[in-house]
């Protein structure tokens, strides 16, 4: 029953969000800020894992294909589907939703806390407007961070798998293009947009609605992160039958 | 003009407010009074409009809250400034930063007109030298003047305050309550002051509102709190030695 009605307030919530707007002018700054600290912000870390999941990918596929009639360039294959289809797309976001959903729920549960959220009310502001609606918008950058990523992971990938000597770099490039499906990309990207607006949503209703001081908002920091991977984990599923079967 | 008519407030099964009525006047600081508990907090919310009343009315300036649209609501909020007790600075903006928020949400006013308001209440509280600090920077007693400023910059008709002296060595409460007082009288603005600071009681109490348990105890003014006697009153008010020699000392004197 406590779910229910957890599930109903978010849509609740989802509803307020888009009621009266905060000036442009002011909402402008707000959703520079927030891709600066959301999604530019994650590139660094997004990088660093993509290119060595990539490389790994890369190397236990090699490993595990060794039978002499299997072409090599099945790796450059599997690589390439193993990085658009799921790694870039799902694992980086479960990965978003712990750095970029915590933060969200920190700072939003701090301000509650602190009664902040008490005083945008007060004043007349749509607090949910000015606080989550341009972390929505922010996080429709977040393509870009994971286009970004499939990049870097097919990158270290290839590096792993041409200098770890397990297949010649002609053999990779053939099997990244082997069967290109253009629409696995397009797929890809819904997902990555679906799963965007769970980030910045689903932390944030943690953060908003969380009651106590600072220990609780370390205690929501923590549910908001539980919640949000279970819900990309179920969506990816939803949309992988919907899209691809 | 603030006039509470009959108000009732539960969460849950938990009664909170009982059917409170009082009235709190312009140019006047009304001082709200009781153990914790009373229900002091949720009656300052239900006059902000963060908690709505199950039974009952409040009225500013004979505009009854219950009956104004959403955008009505809106238009009131804007006329009403809050010093919360914790400040609630916005901790990401700078002192002039936070002053000028409420500027940049409700007006069209120019960056420089804007700031040469700021200025103004800035000066106002004594904190023009604080201009490009964060909240983290200033001292507890500076972060309560930057939310007086922020509360009355764009010239509210009600004041609303919660606990403002908590965390506040006694001169600076001082200074804290003078201030409010002044700015009550040089705005003739209704405020209403939550407190459980005695001193406050004493220095600007010019209507103080006595709870218990949700409903209204006593009020009076802070020379008729010395005459009173209502037990919960006095048992509360004189709780400290210094106010019983206090009050004993002003008896003594009046015979």
């Amino acid at each position: 029953m406590n779910y229910l009605t957890q599930i109903g307030s978010y849509f609740i919530m989802l509803r307020e969000i888009f009621k009266k707007p905060t000036k442009w002018r002011i909402m402008k700054t707000l959703v520079l800020k927030e891709i600066d600290e959301l999604v530019y912000g994650s590139l660094g870390i997004i990088i660093f894992i993509s290119f060595f999941i990539g490389a790994v990918v890369t190397i236990q596929t090699a490993l595990n294909l060794n039978n002499p009639i299997i072409p090599k360039n099945l790796i450059g294959f599997a690589t390439r589907q193993s990085v658009i289809l799921e790694f870039a797309p799902t694992f980086v976001s479960i990965i978003m939703a712990g750095k970029v959903g915590s933060y969200i729920t920190s700072s939003i549960g701090t301000m509650r806390v602190t009664e902040q959220i008490d005083a945008l009310e007060v004043m007349g502001v749509n607090s949910l407007n000015y606080l989550v609606f341009p972390k929505i918008i922010a996080m429709l950058f977040y393509p870009f961070a994971i286009a970004i990523s499939m990049y870097v992971g097919i990158f270290g990938g290839w590096l792993a798998g041409v200098f770890g000597g397990f297949l010649t770099s002609a053999d990779f490039v053939t099997g990244l293009t082997l069967e290109f499906i253009p629409f696995h990309i397009v797929y890809a990207f819904i997902k990555t947009l679906l799963f965007a607006f769970i980030i910045a949503t689903i932390p944030s209703f943690h953060g908003y609605y969380m009651k106590g001081g600072a220990l609780e908002v370390g205690k929501a920091s923590t549910t908001s992160f539980v919640w949000t991977s279970v819900v990309i984990i179920i969506l990816n599923y939803i949309l992988t039958q919907l899209l691809l079967g | 003009m603030i006039e509470v008519r009959d108000i009732h407030k539960s969460f849950g099964d938990t009664h909170i407010l009982k059917g409170l009525s009082t009235v709190f006047e312009n140019g006047k600081t009304n001082l709200i009074i009781g153990q914790s508990g009373s229900g002091k907090t949720v009656f300052l919310k239900c006059l902000l409009g963060l908690f709505t009343p199950e039974e009952g009315d409040i009225c500013y300036d004979n505009k009854s809250y219950s009956k104004l649209t959403t955008d009505e609501k809106r238009d009131l909020r804007q006329e009403m400034g809050m010093v919360f007790q914790g400040s609630a600075l916005f901790d990401s903006m700078t002192v002039a930063g936070n002053v000028q928020f409420p500027l940049e949400m409700f007006t069209k006013q120019a960056k420089s007109e804007m700031a040469d308001r700021v200025d103004t209440v800035l000066k106002r509280v004594n904190l023009i030298d604080a201009h490009h600090k964060f909240p983290s920077e200033i001292s507890g007693g500076m972060q309560k003047r930057v939310a007086i400023a922020r509360a009355i910059v764009m010239n509210p008709k009600y004041l609303f305050c919660d606990e403002p002296n908590s965390g506040l060595d006694p001169k600076t409460a001082i200074l804290i309550d003078d201030l409010i007082k002044e700015i009550t009288e040089e705005y003739d603005i209704t405020t209403v002051i939550n407190t459980h600071d005695m001193n406050s009681v004493m220095q600007i109490g010019e209507k103080i509102l006595f709870l218990k348990n949700g409903l209204k105890e006593w009020e009076g003014s802070k020379h008729e709190i010395f005459k009173t006697d209502n037990e919960a009153v006095t048992d509360f008010v004189y709780s400290s030695e210094l106010f019983k020699k206090v009050r004993q000392m002003y008896i003594e004197e009046r015979n």
